[in-house]
């Protein structure tokens, strides 16, 4: 197996098998980008589906090729984590719609040998989770031993349960949420609002010129970073400490519009280097997928119903400071997989960093989600 | 099972065999765990503490952070065999409400509880005029999350004015049992298994 070039760090696939999208079009070829760590067992029990966040993508414990930082999840995904390559067969693909190497509004239409832009179809997260199976029958995998996501990623893991019962036997759902909110949607809707408001946007077609919407990027990056934090975090990382100037070490108020103020200069420094790695449209399709996300719609109105004859286990995390998608949204998910009889574990974990907290050091989140894995090996 | 709490032996040695068990204020899920690996029990457990949640769940047991005073609602009718509340019911705020809920979610209920007619409280009270510190109440008046406590014969006739059918009951003084009609005097806590 260590020869199958379907495998490792950096690969990517081609399907030609068409994929009915939510929306009622049908999407051919499909593109997927995405990385596997350790071996596949032979009966293939031990693969293990890590789904990534909105802006995330499949490098989740291998350096990124281009900005070379080490993976978004190394705390949960290496040697000696959780979820540990000596184990586990893990796979990481990059999501349907964003722009690391996975079909997307980036991508050639290969009927007109031009990017799709703002004709790539609306895609929804059960779309994405499809793309992912499809992936996993080319990888030769009939079962997930787990789905694991946090954010957007815990609601392909919470999507994956419902769309293919069969193929999954453990969900952990981290930091997640059942449906986008009314506040959920609102914010999603500054940030696209910001991108097609920048003139470089251009009704999406905007790859042929040299000069992307960054600026409306920025602004959209720097709105969604603020409630991925908490009010609590900001405080004690930037108060209202001002940022160090050539000409004053201590900052001042320069009575104008410069980033005077310490957290200022954090969320345009945010806003920019988002840029650098992000493109414009994936960030509308994708937030817009996010928005659609009503499991309990895709079900009859009642989100008990689509845990129904679900087999799988279920594994949810919250942070007490998460206010994107805070402890009453896992508790409602909770409610509905007791109604539904399914197997579901629960924890609300105490940390000052808000919806992020996922993603940074938490000896509990690791120590529940070791645990959980081992119960299901 | 030998390290088991007493009272959780108890349970434990009268749970019928691969039933379905919700164990209400489960701590770090030693007894879920116990009756997961002995009586081949599909338990699951609802927990106040986050931390004994994360290291019930360390465990492999299904657990769910959340309040007996405000979660058990959410349990559909009659979804498991027997609901277990262990040295949890003279803490909530509302016993009546929560026993309703547990004859309501489980068949059947295994409550256990200390006994506040325990010998030793009575002496404390009537000698030394000082709310008890017991072994098995060990924390002082101000400090005890026991809220509500409540003597056997208290429990008695709350289940009897309430109709409720008591299919078994356990006396246990020490690590060892005691007789019924002595009970309210010489047990230092009860398990009652209860059906509606």
């Amino acid at each position: 197996m260590s020869h199958d070039a379907r495998f490792g760090l950096g690969r990517s696939v081609c399907l030609p098998a068409p994929l009915r999208l939510d929306g009622g079009s049908l999407l051919s070829p499909i593109d997927i980008a995405y990385e596997t760590y350790g071996t596949l067992d032979a009966d293939g029990g031990n693969a293990v589906l890590v789904c990534h966040a909105l802006t995330g993508d499949q490098h989740v414990a291998s350096d990124h090729p281009t900005t070379g930082k080490p993976g978004w999840w190394t705390r949960m995904v290496g040697a000696g984590k959780p979820i540990d390559p000596a184990h586990h067969f893990i796979i990481c693909a990059n999501v349907l719609g964003s722009c690391m190497g996975s079909s997307g509004p980036a991508s050639i239409n290969p009927a007109t040998h031009k990017p799709w832009a703002m004709s790539f179809p609306v895609i929804t997260i059960r779309d994405m989770v499809r793309a992912q199976a499809m992936l996993l029958d080319y990888l030769g995998v009939a079962r997930l031993r787990a789905v694991v996501g946090g954010s957007m990623g815990g609601m392909q893991a919470l999507s994956w349960a419902a769309t293919f019962p069969d193929r999954v036997r453990a969900a952990i759902v981290i930091a997640a949420t059942a449906r986008h909110t009314a506040q959920n949607i609102a914010f999603h809707e500054v940030g696209r609002q910001a991108v097609m408001a920048d003139p470089n946007w251009q009704g999406g077609d905007y790859y042929a010129a040299s000069t992307p919407p960054s600026a409306g990027l920025a602004v959209a990056r720097m709105a969604a970073h603020i409630t991925y934090l908490s009010e609590a975090g900001l405080t004690e990382k930037f108060g209202r400490r001002l940022q160090a100037r050539p000409d004053s070490p201590n900052g001042a108020k320069t009575f104008g519009f410069d980033a005077d103020f310490q957290v200022e200069s954090y969320l345009r420094h945010q806003g920019i280097s988002f840029t650098d790695r992000f493109d414009a449209n994936s960030y509308l399709y994708i937030t817009r997928a996010m928005d659609y996300f009503d499991l309990a719609e895709e079900h009859g109105g009642r989100l008990a119903n689509a845990f129904c004859g679900v087999q799988a286990r279920f594994c949810l995390v919250s942070f007490d400071t998460d206010w994107l998608y805070p402890t009453a949204e896992s508790r409602s998910i909770v409610h509905a997989l007791n109604a539904s009889g399914a197997a579901a574990s629960f924890v609300e974990l105490s940390s000052p960093y808000g919806h992020d907290a996922f993603l940074l050091d938490s000896p509990e989140l690791n120590r529940v989600v070791d645990g959980f894995l081992r119960s299901v090996a | 099972m030998t390290d088991l709490r007493p009272d959780l032996a108890i349970i434990a040695a009268n749970i019928a065999k691969r039933s379905r068990a919700l164990d209400v204020g489960c701590g770090d899920g030693a007894l879920m765990a116990a009756l997961r690996d002995t009586a081949g029990v599909d338990a699951r457990g609802l927990e106040i503490d986050a931390r004994n949640v994360a290291a019930a769940v360390a465990r492999g047991l299904s657990v769910v952070q959340g309040d007996a005073d405000r979660d058990l609602a959410d349990y559909p009718d009659a979804s498991f065999d027997y609901a277990i509340l262990s040295q949890t019911l003279q803490t909530t705020t509302r016993p009546d409400v929560v026993l309703d809920h547990l004859l309501r979610i489980g068949r059947q209920a295994f409550v256990s509880f200390p006994n506040f007619g325990h010998w030793r409280v009575r002496t404390s009270l009537l000698w030394g005029g000082r709310m008890p510190v017991t072994r098995l109440l060990p924390e002082r008046w101000y400090d005890t999350p026991n809220i509500h406590h409540v003597t056997i014969d208290d429990f008695r006739a709350f289940v009897n004015q309430r109709g409720i059918t008591v299919e078994g009951a356990w006396f246990l003084s020490g690590d060892q049992q005691t007789t019924s009609p002595a009970a309210n005097f010489l047990a230092e806590h009860a398990v009652f298994l209860l059906r509606r």
